[in-house]
């Protein structure tokens, strides 16, 4: 799948034209930076939707988690110690959530509509680059918009809530700056493989029917482990089920690079997912490939 | 300019050394058994306009999509400027440009970050693409949209740009899938004149339309497709002079018309051809002034009411008319 440089004997010797100017490598990283130009200016352009969009839905979650319900006594919050390990156990949650829905408003859904209506993405298609570099750079501009996105959450996610809740957020810089990146191209790539494979008459059903449940059983509001009691014959089917969920491992991996609490371990997160990127991305490539030729 | 290659044969190996767009034995077929491209042999020479001219469904678009490397082939080779676009699109992409059916600028960009990014995509570095952006808008009379988003364009404006963004990166074919459908007379005319200016700077343009004249006035060479199959190649000139008559008779009249196609045929003098084309007769005359009254006596010696009767000299569609047996519109 790597470019390479094109051989001599690709180009026909029996024609007498002006050759292609630059080699497929260089044209193809020439093309691939400005496919990303082109998205960060488009991302500047909309910065007045990219925010809201990007803050409201974290904003709401730790607003009524950790402010409102502690004031009216919910359950949920109180203020205790539990309620501490609860409030830092959500903000992980939340800071993984916002990067898994970049990956869809930034990915998914544009491409959708251009697959669906607008045909637009078809200069980008002409532009002198592999096909599935194209893809990778929506997955890379996806990403950038994920990374941006838990920078701007996290500090909201960390201040939101009452006072009698203590937060112990403790940074692991090392699981941090590896778990972010990681993170944010997985959920680019997720959208990459939605974005190819729904139509836009489809896209209630990828809400309702695909992201409602990953994000409500993708370890936001609680640990992985805590899942444990939830049995049927004795069997934890709750904890085995979501382990099929691709948030969940992010919501941990958060966990573990954000707090002290207990979570998955990390030769589980990591491997799975780098599995889960290669897996979205590889049958992501696959579906843009199947969009945009015949 | 005049093609290079016009005084060539379409077949043989000269013709070849000079082919900038080959096309062997090219095929599509599309799940279902659909055959759009049936074994294509295609020769276009460097600086010329070659157009392809068949009605809708006649793979036109399939072929241009197969040289553009948007359509993989299902069997057949296809060259371009030189290269194999199917073992190497990304490469052959450096040096086509394509101006599509539909309106593909990019919503999310304005008018001239449309042509600057396109510049950008190709190589250009941030100062050429904003000159040749800048420069492009002026010649395509687009300047005072500079800042607009391009759904605020009109039709013929947004085609206007989809030429100026294709020949931004100076292509060496240019593409053109049926420019003008659905566009209003004068944004046709302006298209035109934009393919008429093109001509002098050298790129060869590849021309798929339905419009007849559009392909006869436009071009140097007309291919004639229909059903995947090039039925005719030659000048526009060529091509009517191919039909062997000067004077095209269309009739309409009551009565049975493969009855009155052989009255006509043997009682109108210079006539060589009478066919029937839908509801009305078509009747090809050579050398023989003064034919209206011939076959307006003919017919109502025969016993024929005629209803309508006009007169015009072979056209692209008498071409495709007599080639397939139906009209080319839709």
């Amino acid at each position: 799948m790597i470019p390479t440089d094109t051989p001599l004997d690709a180009v026909s010797t029996r024609c007498e034209f002006p050759q292609p100017a630059r080699s497929t490598v260089r044209a193809s990283w020439t093309a691939f930076r400005a496919l990303l130009l082109r998205d960060l200016v488009v991302l500047r352009k909309t910065m007045g939707v990219f925010i809201p969009r990007t803050i409201l839905q974290p904003f709401l979650l730790v607003f009524v988690f950790l402010y409102v319900f502690p004031k009216i006594g919910e359950s949920v919050g109180g203020s205790g110690p539990a309620a501490s390990e609860f409030a830092a156990i959500l903000v992980a949650g939340v800071v993984g959530l916002s990067i898994m829905f970049q990956g869809i408003q930034a990915v998914a859904l544009p491409m959708v509509q251009e697959f669906g209506y607008t045909k637009e993405i078809e200069d980008r298609v002409l532009a002198p680059l592999p096909i599935w570099l194209v893809a990778v750079g929506k997955v890379t501009a996806g990403a950038i918009q994920g990374l941006i996105a838990a920078v701007i959450v996290f500090p909201i996610a960390a201040v939101v809530h009452v006072q009698t809740i203590q937060i112990n957020l403790t940074i692991h810089w090392p699981l941090l700056l590896t778990m972010l990146p990681l993170a944010c191209v997985m959920c680019a790539s997720l959208g990459l493989f939605f974005g190819t494979r729904f139509d836009p008459r489809q896209v209630p059903i990828l809400f309702g029917v695909i992201i409602l449940p990953m994000t409500f059983l993708g370890g936001t509001y609680y640990a992985w482990e805590a899942l444990a009691p939830v049995k049927v014959f004795g069997w934890s089917w709750l904890q085995t089920v979501v382990l099929f969920n691709p948030l969940l491992y992010v919501t941990e991996g958060f966990r573990a690079a954000l707090t002290e609490t207990p979570h998955m371990p990390l030769y589980v997160i990591y491997p799975v997912m780098v599995g889960f990127s290669v897996l979205f991305l590889w049958f992501g490539i696959k579906g843009f490939r199947n969009r945009v030729l015949t | 300019m005049s093609p290079s290659g016009a005084t060539v044969d379409q077949s043989g190996a000269l013709a070849r050394a000079e082919t900038v767009i080959c096309c062997e034995e090219l095929t599509k077929r599309y799940p279902g058994d659909v055959l759009a491209v049936d074994r294509l042999d295609l020769a276009v020479f460097p600086g010329e306009v070659f157009g392809l001219l068949g009605p809708n469904g006649a793979g036109k678009t399939t072929t241009a999509g197969m040289l553009t490397t948007r359509v993989i082939p299902t069997s057949g080779k296809a060259i371009v400027a030189g290269i194999d676009v199917v073992a190497h699109p990304a490469l052959a992409k450096q040096v086509i440009g394509v101006v599509p059916q539909t309106n593909t600028l990019d919503r999310a960009l304005t008018v001239w970050e449309n042509l600057y990014f396109h510049g950008r995509f190709f190589g250009l570095n941030a100062k050429e693409a904003r000159t040749a952006a800048d420069e492009s808008l002026e010649t395509f009379r687009l300047t005072e949209r500079t800042k607009a988003p391009v759904m605020a364009l009109s039709g013929g404006m947004a085609q206007r740009l989809m030429a100026a963004r294709a020949i931004l990166h100076r292509p060496s074919v240019l593409f053109l899938d049926e420019p003008t459908a659905g566009l209003d007379p004068q944004s046709r005319i302006a298209l035109w004149e934009i393919l008429d200016s093109l001509r002098d700077r050298g790129p060869t343009i590849f021309l798929s339309t339905h419009n007849m004249e559009e392909a006869d006035s436009q071009c140097d060479r007309v291919a004639i497709m229909d059903h995947g199959r090039i039925l005719a190649l030659d000048t526009p000139a060529g091509l009517k002079e191919s039909v062997g008559a000067d004077t095209i008779v269309t009739v309409a009249a009551t009565g049975d018309l493969q009855e009155l196609a052989q009255v006509l045929e043997a009682k109108v003098e210079g006539a060589t051809k009478a066919q029937r084309v839908g509801t009305t007769l078509q009747l090809h005359v050579k050398g023989a002034p003064g034919v209206l009254p011939q076959v307006v006596n003919a017919a109502e010696h025969a016993g024929f009411v005629l209803s309508d009767l006009s007169v015009a000299e072979p056209s692209l569609e008498t071409v495709f008319i007599s080639l397939t047996g139906k009209e080319l519109r839709e």
